[in-house]
């Protein structure tokens, strides 16, 4: 009766510490990344023309039907929360710039329904879901999805072009003019991944805003640096060609699939590199970065489980006998 | 050398806003409460046994509550009155039950009294009510160092920051261990909370003194005084005291900078001293005793006044419109704290003791200040979601102790307790760090304080 008195409030609500939070939620964090890759999308339709912008639009559109159905469809709670979006987008970055739109739709349904949501959802997933579903097309449609490019060239008469990495590419120029084009993306590739100076534009402001861990990038891209210089590779050609730059930047710093300490993320992008090399070198395809980021994914619930911090004050005979206060 | 050294690169924690809306509201007395609920356990350790009964009369600072186990504080009446009853109350931290004896008094306070104004005699000896001896270090120095330590134990004080540590404990540790500093903990890191600011403006020169009886106590080499730099007004009243009572030798104070948890006594001592204390050890293991602002002026109160500890300082604040400090007695209820204020009607509120990262919320009218409250807090809130967590790691960065916090939710969820341990969930000092930039909203220190308590409960 007196509690009426003194409180005519809605409601006393009851909850462990803390009573304030910071208010950073994960939509805004994931709405933040979206505008970022904003700046690929971008220059893949410069770059590629209004084809690209289709490949994106319906690339995300699926991906955030796909959750929104699967959700509903489990009975669970959809979260706007933009993730579904980011996953769509940074698919349609790695793909061709002549994939047919179907193909598209598929790979991002097989990203969200496949990789994601029949693991759990947002933060479950052992594989980064784009990833995932660009692997996934590059085996059902090894053709399609070898189809490259060159920009200057795409808008008047499509002339297909092998890119920079494979076997067959040569580039007609000086080796400074190569550089140029790989780092500005006049190259043949995969419509988000051909130009470095943007990638690493969108990576710094990411880096800046504290969204993603300046080690990943910047020891993935190192080591495969430092091993091209050891094999007596091109280094600068070797960390400019290819999906590198967007791997590094923008798929191996996803949260849920790469590990939580500073050690552990560390070690996840030095293998990373290693195996990028490897598949480089050695391997059947000319591109390694998308398997080597799902292999180290899989290894991540592992770096987690043994690079473990060490607590503060660590000691490992605790003072025992006392009493505790 | 000058009193003051100015610390900077503490890079850790995290940067809270401070809302401290009450910094310069002057200290108030609340008016005497005519009922109040006193918890028979106050402190870490053994709950004490009731020396009264239902139906009798006790006067104010009479000593109500004893133990004969050796970390326990005694507990004192805070109002003159009669003994209306032995409850038993349940402690919202971790859902014990404890015995309180209530008492009502029969007269009604008047606003505006004086602290003690009735000057009622314990063992004969009438309180000094107020009156601050001149010579009064002199004083101190003629009381032999254990008479110093039975009147802290005979006061029942406790450590006033919230870990509410015995003090007489704290202040005589085990033969053989030197203790070369000590360390007075005026930090008050969390947000909203301005209790210890005004008590350095105001009681400046009690707290001082309380110092000196307790490093008289200790024998430390260095005395360090921790304020944080958001505080500069309290660091020049108490350079300036130190000054006037010509302890500019032996008393430094440390400007550190405001980043939470800095006055976390784990923290603290790392950033003042570099010397870490592990999981299950006692600062005094790297040879320090970190004592609160408050502590040392209820010791003063003690020793010169022969006051025990029956009142505290606590602010009053959050979403209301008049932010305040308060005197209260130990064991006036929530509700009647809330008759002084204006409420916000109809909102959904948090009803907080303590601070906005640490304290406990309560729903219940009834519910008694006790000695380790230094804050209520009063919030509107929102209903949170909790989200599913993306690792995105912002919860292991700024654990002050390196933790893991993510696998505990997960851990505790799916009810593998075990494997919390693996993770070193007895070095979470629950500091709310983890829980407070998480950006799913997960209550982390809800499911450390499970897990914990679940732990406990095992073994
Ligand atoms: S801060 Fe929250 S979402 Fe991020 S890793 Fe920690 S628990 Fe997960
Ligand atoms: S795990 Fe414990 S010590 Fe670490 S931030 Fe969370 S509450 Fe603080």
């Amino acid at each position: 009766m007196e509690e009426k008195k003194l409180i005519k409030s809605g409601e006393i609500l009851i909850s462990h510490p803390p009573h304030i939070w910071k208010g950073f939620s994960t939509p805004k964090i994931m709405y933040i990344v979206l505008a970022v890759l904003l700046l690929p999308a971008g220059a893949a339709v410069y770059f590629f023309g209004l084809h690209a912008l289709w490949v994106m639009i319906s690339s995300t559109a699926t991906a955030v039907f796909i959750e929104y159905a699967i959700r509903k469809l489990r009975k669970k709670r959809f979260v706007m929360d933009g993730s579904a979006a980011i996953t769509g987008l940074l698919l349609a970055l790695t793909l061709p710039p002549r994939i047919p739109i179907w193909m598209v739709i598929l790979g991002s349904a097989f990203s969200i329904a496949i990789a994601k949501e029949a693991f759990g959802g947002l933060g479950y997933n052992i594989f980064n879901p784009a990833l995932a579903g660009r692997a996934f097309l590059a085996i059902c449609f090894p053709v399609q999805m070898t189809q490259w490019y060159i920009p200057k060239e795409f808008a008047t008469d499509a002339m297909t072009s092998a890119t920079p990495l494979s076997e067959a590419y040569v580039y007609v120029g000086t080796r400074t003019a190569l550089y140029k084009d790989l780092f500005f993306g006049n190259i043949a590739g995969s419509i988000g991944e051909t130009s470095a100076l943007i990638i690493i534009t969108g990576g710094l402001i990411l880096i800046f805003l504290r969204l993603i861990d300046w080690r990943i990038p910047v020891i993935y891209i190192g080591t495969v640096a430092a091993g091209a210089l050891v094999f007596g590779q091109d280094a600068v050609f070797q960390i400019f060609a290819g999906g590198l730059m967007l791997g590094a930047f923008f798929m191996a710093t996803d949260y849920v699939t790469s590990p939580v300490t500073p050690l552990g993320r560390s070690v996840f992008a030095f293998g990373a590199g290693v195996i990028t090399l490897l598949v480089r070198s050695f391997g059947a395809m000319p591109e390694g970065v998308c398997f080597a980021i799902l292999i180290m994914n899989a290894f991540t619930p592992l770096i987690d489980k043994y690079v473990r911090p060490k607590p503060f004050g660590y000691l490992r005979k605790i003072a025992k006998g006392r009493v505790k206060n | 050398m000058s009193i003051v050294i100015r610390k900077k690169g503490f890079t850790a924690g995290i940067k809270l806003n401070e809302n401290k809306k009450s910094a310069a509201s002057p200290i108030q007395l609340l008016k005497t409460p005519e009922r109040v609920i006193i918890p028979l356990q106050q402190h870490t350790g053994a709950e004490c046994e009731p020396l009264v009964k239902r139906g009798d009369s006790v006067f104010e600072g009479q000593l109500i509550g004893d133990s004969n186990k050796l970390i326990s504080a005694r507990i004192h009446a805070s109002i003159g009155g009669v003994v209306s009853g032995i409850l038993k109350i349940v402690n919202p931290v971790n859902s014990a039950i404890i015995s309180a004896v209530e008492i009502t008094s029969q007269k009604a306070g008047k606003e505006g009294e004086q602290p003690y104004s009735g000057l009622q005699k314990q063992d004969g000896k009438p309180y000094n009510a107020g009156i601050i001896p001149e010579n009064v270090v002199d004083l101190i120095d003629k009381i032999p160092r254990e008479k110093l330590l039975e009147t802290i134990k005979n006061s029942g004080i406790v450590g006033l920051g919230g870990a509410t540590f015995p003090a007489h404990v704290k202040l005589n540790p085990p033969a053989g261990i030197k203790i070369d500093t000590l360390i007075i903990n005026g930090c008050e890191c969390e947000p909203y909370i301005t209790s210890d600011h005004r008590l350095m403006l105001e009681y400046g020169f009690e707290m001082l003194c309380g110092i000196y009886i307790i490093s008289r106590i200790l024998e430390p080499q260095n005395i360090l005084i921790a304020i944080e730099d958001n505080k500069e007004d309290a660091i020049i009243n108490i350079e300036n005291l130190i000054g006037a009572l010509g302890f500019e030798n032996t008393f430094k104070i440390v400007s550190l900078p405001s980043r939470y948890p800095m006055g976390a006594e784990k923290t603290l001592i790392y950033n003042l001293l570099k010397r870490k204390v592990s999981t299950g050890a006692l600062p005094l293991d790297v040879g320090v005793v970190v004592n609160n602002v408050g502590t040392a002026k209820a010791i003063f109160d003690a020793v010169i006044k022969n006051r025990p500890l029956i009142e505290r300082i606590i602010t009053v604040t959050g979403d209301i419109e008049r932010p305040v400090n308060l005197f209260v007695r130990i064991g006036t209820l929530l509700g009647d704290i809330l008759e002084s204020i204006k409420v916000p009607d109809n909102k959904t509120l948090k009803l907080i003791f303590g601070g906005p990262m640490t304290g406990f919320s309560v729903s219940n009218m009834d519910f008694p200040v006790t000695k380790g409250v230094n804050c209520i807090l009063i919030k509107e809130v929102k209903k949170p979601l909790e989200n599913n967590c993306i690792r995105c790691s912002r919860c292991v960065a700024v654990c002050p102790m390196n933790l893991m916090p993510l696998v505990y939710a997960s851990y505790v969820k799916n009810n593998k307790y075990e494997d919390c341990r693996e993770y070193y969930i007895d070095s979470c000092i629950e500091c709310g760090s983890c829980a407070y930039v998480c950006p799913a909203s997960i209550p982390l220190m809800g499911y450390i304080k499970t897990g914990k308590s679940v732990l406990a409960r095992k073994s």
